[in-house]
C-alpha cells in the first residue's frame, strides 16, 4: 500500500524580534548567542494570532495547493504545545475553516516538537488501513519561553499543514517507511497552568535530542536498508541551528543535505511545525525522483524518522500556494514591549 | 410597485385627512453629569415643567409616548413607560396609557412621531411627549457598549467597530471625495459651543478653537475626542394638542407642518453611499412635501450632530448645502447665528449634551422656543420655520419634523 | 460578546464567508440574508460562499477600543467591498501608514477576541493587503 503526501502548506507569521534585541533586555552577549546557537532572529505571532489560526493559515494553504474536496479529509489532527484551550479541539476549529465537517474524525495532540509528526503517523495509519480517504495532519505552535531563560531566543511561531492519502495519482511524495524510538525522558515539559516550560538544560541534549533522533534515524535506514548517501535531503528537527549540524554528521549525513530544509537561523524553533517546516522548505525545492530523509524530536521523548521520496506531482502543485521562502521574507521587525505585548507576556486588567 | 394600489394616501401627498397638530407646553431639565439625579427625578421635572408650561391639568392628558433608548443597559430598568407614568403621577389614578418608544438615538423623535400621530388621527387630543436618558450611572466604557447597540452588533460591533469608528469611516470617505478637512470638521464644534454658551441648560458652556479640537486625543480616526458628542443626562418633554383649541392654553402655540421618518439599512457597510444619509434624505423629502416647503423656506435647524461629520452630512442631506460642500458651508459661518441658515441654536448634540433618548424632544423644545421669540441671545431673528433631524444609530432611522409659527 | 450560541450560529459565516445569494435577482450577501432586499418574497436565496478578496472602500485607525477589544488597541477597521458584489465592516491587520482607499485586501484566519481568561475564543475572518 502506497502512502503519501498529497499536499502541504506552511504559515509564518510576519514579525521578528532579533536575538539582539531579546539579549540587550537581560545583558546577554548577543554575538555569543548568535554563535552558539545558529539562530539570528524568530518570529512572533501577531496579537490576534494563536496556535489555531496559524494553522487554519496552513491547512488553507495545503488544500489551496492541491485542490481536493474537503468532503474527502476524513481525519484533522493537530499537534501542538500551545493548544488554545487545554480542553476543546482546536482540530474542530481548523477543520470548520477547511469545510471538512461533520462526516470526519478529529482530535488533539500533544509530544511536545514532535505532536506534528505524530499526527502524520496516526493519519497515515488511517489512511493506509482504508479507514478514510484522506487526512491532515498539522503542527503548529506560538511557543512560549520564559522571559531571561535560554529558550527564550528560540521559542518561534509557526505551523504547517500535510494532507496523507493513497492514490498514487494524487501524491506530491511517496512515505516509504517510518520509524520511531520512544521513551519517558523528562528532558522539557510543563505542567498544566503554567506559562512557561522547564527543562533540563544540558540534559535535553544527549539524553534527549541526540538518543532518540540518533536511535530513530538509525532504526529506519536499517528498516529499509538505506544509507545516508542514497538520500539527498536531510530535516531533522531543529531547536536551534546546531543540533540539526551534529545530528547529521554523527549519522553521516552531509552540510549539503540539510541546508535547504534548515529555516531555524531565520525563524526560530516553531516546535510542533519545526520538523515539518524543514520538509516543506525542502518540497519547495526538491525534483521528482528526490529522496529526503526527515527525523524529528519531541522532548518526553521521542523521535520520528520519515523516508521520503519526491514524484512529479510536486512540479504541478507546488507553485498554487505560497513558499516557505516566500512566506519568510519581507519580516516586520519589533522590539521586546512589543513582542512582550503580543506574546501575552503583559499581563492586561 | 406597479399594480399595486395604495389602500390609503400618504398624508405627504397632500391628501390630508389628519387635524392639524400644535406644541402648547415644552420643557427640557437642565442636561450634563446629574449626579444627584435619577430617571425618574429628571423625566418628571421636565414632564410636569411641560404641564405647566402648557397649564393643562393632569385629567386632560390621554396619551403619554417616552423616547429613551437603553434603561436596561444603563440602569437596568425596562418598561421604561410605565414606570415615568407612574412617577408622573398619571398611572395610579388617571390610568394615563403609556408607550415607550425607542428608536437608538431618534428615540425621542420618534416619541414625538408617535404622539403628534396620536393627535392629528383624532385618536387621542392632550398628548405629553417626552425623552429622557440617565447615562452616568454606569461607567463610560459600558455606556459606550450600550450605545454601540444602535449598530448592527452581530456584524460590526462583533468586528471591533465602535460609533465612532462608524462615523470615523463617513468622515474619511467624505475627506477623500469631497476635499472635507478636519478644520472644517472642527468648526462645527466650535459653533456649536458658541451656541451653547448662550443656552441655560447645556451641558457644555465653554468656548473652544479649532486647534483645541485638532490637538485633543483621536479616537478614531480623523475624529478627535471633541468632534464627538458626550454622556449625559437629561430630559425634555412637551404637550401637543388639536390647533384647533391650542389657543385654550397658550398664546403661542407652535404647529407641526411635518412629521416624517425614514428607514435604511442598520450597518452602514450596506448603505447605498456611505456618505450621504438616504433615510434623512427620503425622510426630508417627505416632510417638505408634507409642509410645502423647501430648505429655502427654513429659518433654522436642530440637526443630528453626534460626530462633527453628522452635522455636514445633515445640511447637505437636508438640502442647506450642496453635496460635498458642507464643510465649506460650515466653515463660512452660514450655518451660525446670523448666518444664512443657523443650525443647532441649543448647541446640539456636542455642547449641549446627548441623553441619548431625549435629544429628539429637546431638539423641537428648541425650535419651538426660537418660533416663540423666548431664546433669548441665542434667538434668531424673524424665524417662521423650524426643522428637527433627529438620526437613529448610523443612519438606520431618520425622523423630520417641521415647525412653524403660523398655522 | 458574550453568547456562546449566539457566536456558534455564524460559524460558517465568519469562518469561511459563507453568505447567500437570491437566484431570483443575482444579488449576492455577506452577511447572509434570508430575504432578498429586491425580491423580498419572491426572490429565491441559496448558500453562497465568497472568495475573500475586495477592496477598501474607507477605514478609521480606532483608538478608543470597542468591548471586549482593548487589548488591540489601536487597531485599524473598514468597510471592504468584496469582489462579488457585498460590502462588510473589518478589521485590517497591517501597518497603518499604508492603508488606504481603494487598496485591495484579502481575508486571513484571525482571533476576533475572547470572553476574558476563562471564556470563549472568538476566532474569524480578518483582511490584510492583498500583496502580504
Amino acid at each position: 500500500m502506497t502512502i503519501g503526501i498529497v499536499s502541504y502548506g506552511a504559515y509564518v507569521p510576519r514579525y521578528r524580534i532579533k536575538i539582539e534585541e531579546i539579549a540587550r533586555l537581560w545583558g546577554d552577549n548577543a554575538e555569543a548567542l548568535k554563535n552558539g546557537l545558529m539562530v539570528y532572529e524568530k518570529s512572533v505571532p501577531d496579537i490576534d494570532e494563536d496556535a489555531a489560526t496559524i494553522a487554519v493559515e496552513a491547512a488553507r494553504y495545503a488544500m489551496a495547493r492541491s485542490g481536493v474536496d474537503p468532503e474527502r479529509i476524513g481525519a484533522v489532527y493537530t499537534g501542538s504545545e500551545s493548544h488554545p484551550y487545554a480542553v476543546k479541539p482546536t482540530s474542530t476549529i481548523i477543520a470548520q475553516a477547511i469545510g471538512a465537517t461533520p462526516n470526519m474524525t478529529a482530535a488533539d495532540f500533544e509530544f511536545a516538537c514532535k505532536a506534528g509528526t505524530a499526527a502524520v503517523q496516526a493519519c497515515m495509519g488511517l489512511v493506509g488501513s482504508g479507514m478514510i480517504d484522506l487526512g491532515m495532519a498539522i503542527g503548529a505552535d506560538v511557543a512560549q519561553g520564559a522571559p531571561g531563560d535560554a529558550l527564550e531566543y528560540t521559542a518561534a511561531a509557526g505551523g504547517v499543514a500535510c494532507i496523507i492519502g493513497r492514490k498514487e495519482s494524487e501524491l506530491a511524495a511517496i512515505i516509504e517507511g517510518t520509524y520511531s524510538f520512544t521513551t519517558d525522558t523528562p528532558d522539557f515539559w510543563r505542567r498544566e497552568g503554567m506559562p512557561y516550560p522547564e527543562h533540563g538544560g544540558r540534559f535535553t541534549g544527549e539524553p534527549g535530542y541526540f538518543k532518540h533522533v540518533t536511535n530513530a534515524a538509525k532504526g529506519l535506514l536499517e528498516k529499509l536498508g538505506t544509507k545516508p548517501e542514497d538520500y539527498d535531503y536531510a530535516v531533522f528537527h531543529q531547536p536551534n541551528g546546531k543540533f540539526p549540524s551534529k545530528a547529521a554528521k554523527t549519522l553521516g549525513f552531509t552540510k549539503a543535505q540539510i541546508t535547504p530544509g534548515l529555516v531555524v537561523p531565520k525563524i526560530g524553533n516553531t516546535y510542533s511545525g519545526s520538523c515539518l517546516m524543514g520538509i516543506a522548505a525542502t518540497l519547495d525545492q526538491a525534483k521528482p525522483g528526490d529522496r529526503i530523509f526527515a527525523t524529528a524530536f519531541g522532548s518526553g521523548a521521542g523521535s520520528d524518522a520519515f523516508s521520503i521520496t519526491v514524484t512529479d506531482r510536486i512540479e504541478e502543485i507546488r507553485n498554487k500556494a505560497p513558499k516557505v521562502s516566500e512566506l519568510i521574507k519581507d519580516p516586520i521587525y519589533i522590539d521586546y514591549a512589543r513582542y512582550a505585548r503580543h506574546k501575552g507576556k503583559i499581563r492586561l486588567a | 410597485m406597479p399594480g399595486i394600489k395604495a389602500r390609503f394616501a400618504w398624508p405627504e401627498n397632500g391628501v390630508s385627512r389628519m387635524r392639524d397638530v400644535a406644541i402648547i407646553g415644552v420643557k427640557n431639565t437642565k442636561f450634563g453629569e446629574l449626579w444627584e439625579r435619577s430617571l425618574r427625578d429628571i423625566v418628571v421635572e421636565a414632564g410636569i415643567g411641560a404641564i405647566e408650561d402648557a397649564d393643562v391639568s393632569g385629567k386632560e392628558i390621554n396619551a403619554l409616548y417616552v423616547g429613551n433608548m437603553s434603561g436596561g443597559r444603563f440602569i437596568d430598568q425596562e418598561h421604561i413607560g410605565a414606570l415615568i407614568a407612574d412617577y408622573s403621577g398619571l398611572s395610579k389614578n388617571l390610568h394615563v396609557p403609556a408607550t415607550r418608544v425607542e428608536a437608538a438615538c431618534a428615540s425621542g423623535g420618534l416619541a414625538l412621531r408617535q404622539a403628534i400621530m396620536a393627535v392629528a388621527s383624532g385618536y387621542s387630543d392632550i398628548v405629553v411627549a417626552a425623552g429622557a436618558e440617565k447615562m452616568t450611572d454606569v461607567g463610560s466604557e459600558e455606556a459606550s457598549s450600550a450605545l454601540a447597540a444602535a449598530a448592527d452588533r452581530e456584524w460590526e460591533g462583533m468586528a471591533g467597530a465602535t460609533f465612532p469608528g462608524l462615523y470615523a469611516m463617513i468622515a474619511r470617505l467624505h475627506m477623500h471625495r469631497y476635499g472635507t478637512t478636519s478644520e472644517q470638521l472642527a468648526e462645527v464644534a466650535v459653533k456649536n459651543h458658541r451656541n451653547g454658551r448662550l443656552n441655560p441648560i447645556a451641558q457644555y458652556k465653554n468656548l473652544i478653537t479649532v486647534d483645541q479640537v485638532l490637538n485633543s486625543i483621536m479616537v478614531a480616526d480623523p475624529l478627535h475626542i471633541f468632534d464627538c458628542s458626550p454622556i449625559t443626562d437629561g430630559a425634555s418633554a412637551l404637550v401637543l394638542a388639536p390647533a384647533d383649541v391650542a389657543h385654550k392654553y397658550t398664546d403661542t402655540p407652535i404647529y407641526i407642518r411635518a412629521t416624517a421618518q425614514a428607514s435604511d439599512t442598520i450597518a452602514l457597510h450596506d448603505r447605498r453611499d456611505i456618505t450621504t444619509l438616504d433615510a434623512a434624505t427620503v425622510a426630508a423629502k417627505r416632510a417638505y412635501s408634507m409642509a410645502k416647503v423647501g430648505p429655502e423656506d427654513i429659518d433654522l435647524a436642530e440637526v443630528h450632530d453626534c460626530f462633527t461629520i453628522a452635522e455636514i452630512c445633515a445640511i447637505e442631506d437636508l438640502g442647506f448645502a450642496e453635496k460635498g460642500k458642507g464643510g465649506i458651508v460650515t466653515a463660512n459661518g452660514e450655518t451660525a447665528i446670523g448666518g444664512r441658515i443657523p443650525v443647532n441654536t441649543s448647541g446640539g448634540l456636542k455642547a449641549c449634551g446627548h441623553p441619548v433618548g431625549a435629544t429628539g424632544i429637546k431638539q423641537a423644545v428648541e425650535i419651538v422656543t426660537q418660533l416663540r421669540g423666548e431664546a433669548g441671545k441665542r434667538q434668531v431673528e424673524g424665524a417662521e420655520y423650524g426643522m428637527t433631524h433627529n438620526i437613529g444609530g448610523s443612519g438606520a432611522t431618520a425622523v423630520v419634523h417641521i415647525f412653524s409659527r403660523e398655522r | 460578546m458574550s453568547s456562546v450560541p449566539r457566536f456558534w450560529r455564524n460559524l460558517g459565516s465568519r469562518y469561511n464567508l459563507e453568505g447567500t445569494r437570491c437566484n431570483e435577482c443575482g444579488e449576492s450577501y455577506y452577511p447572509p440574508r434570508n430575504v432578498c432586499v429586491n425580491c423580498r418574497r419572491v426572490g429565491q436565496i441559496k448558500p453562497y460562499k465568497f472568495k475573500g478578496t475586495g477592496e477598501i472602500i474607507s477605514y478609521t485607525l480606532i483608538h478608543t477600543a470597542a468591548e471586549g477589544f482593548e487589548g488591540q488597541a489601536p487597531y485599524t477597521l473598514a468597510i471592504i467591498q468584496l469582489d462579488e458584489g457585498p460590502r462588510l465592516t473589518s478589521q485590517v491587520v497591517g501597518t497603518p501608514e499604508k492603508i488606504h482607499i481603494g487598496m485591495r485586501v484579502r481575508s486571513v484566519f484571525r482571533k476576533l477576541g475572547e470572553d476574558g481568561e476563562r471564556g470563549m475564543i472568538y476566532y474569524g475572518t480578518k483582511f490584510v493587503p492583498e500583496n502580504a
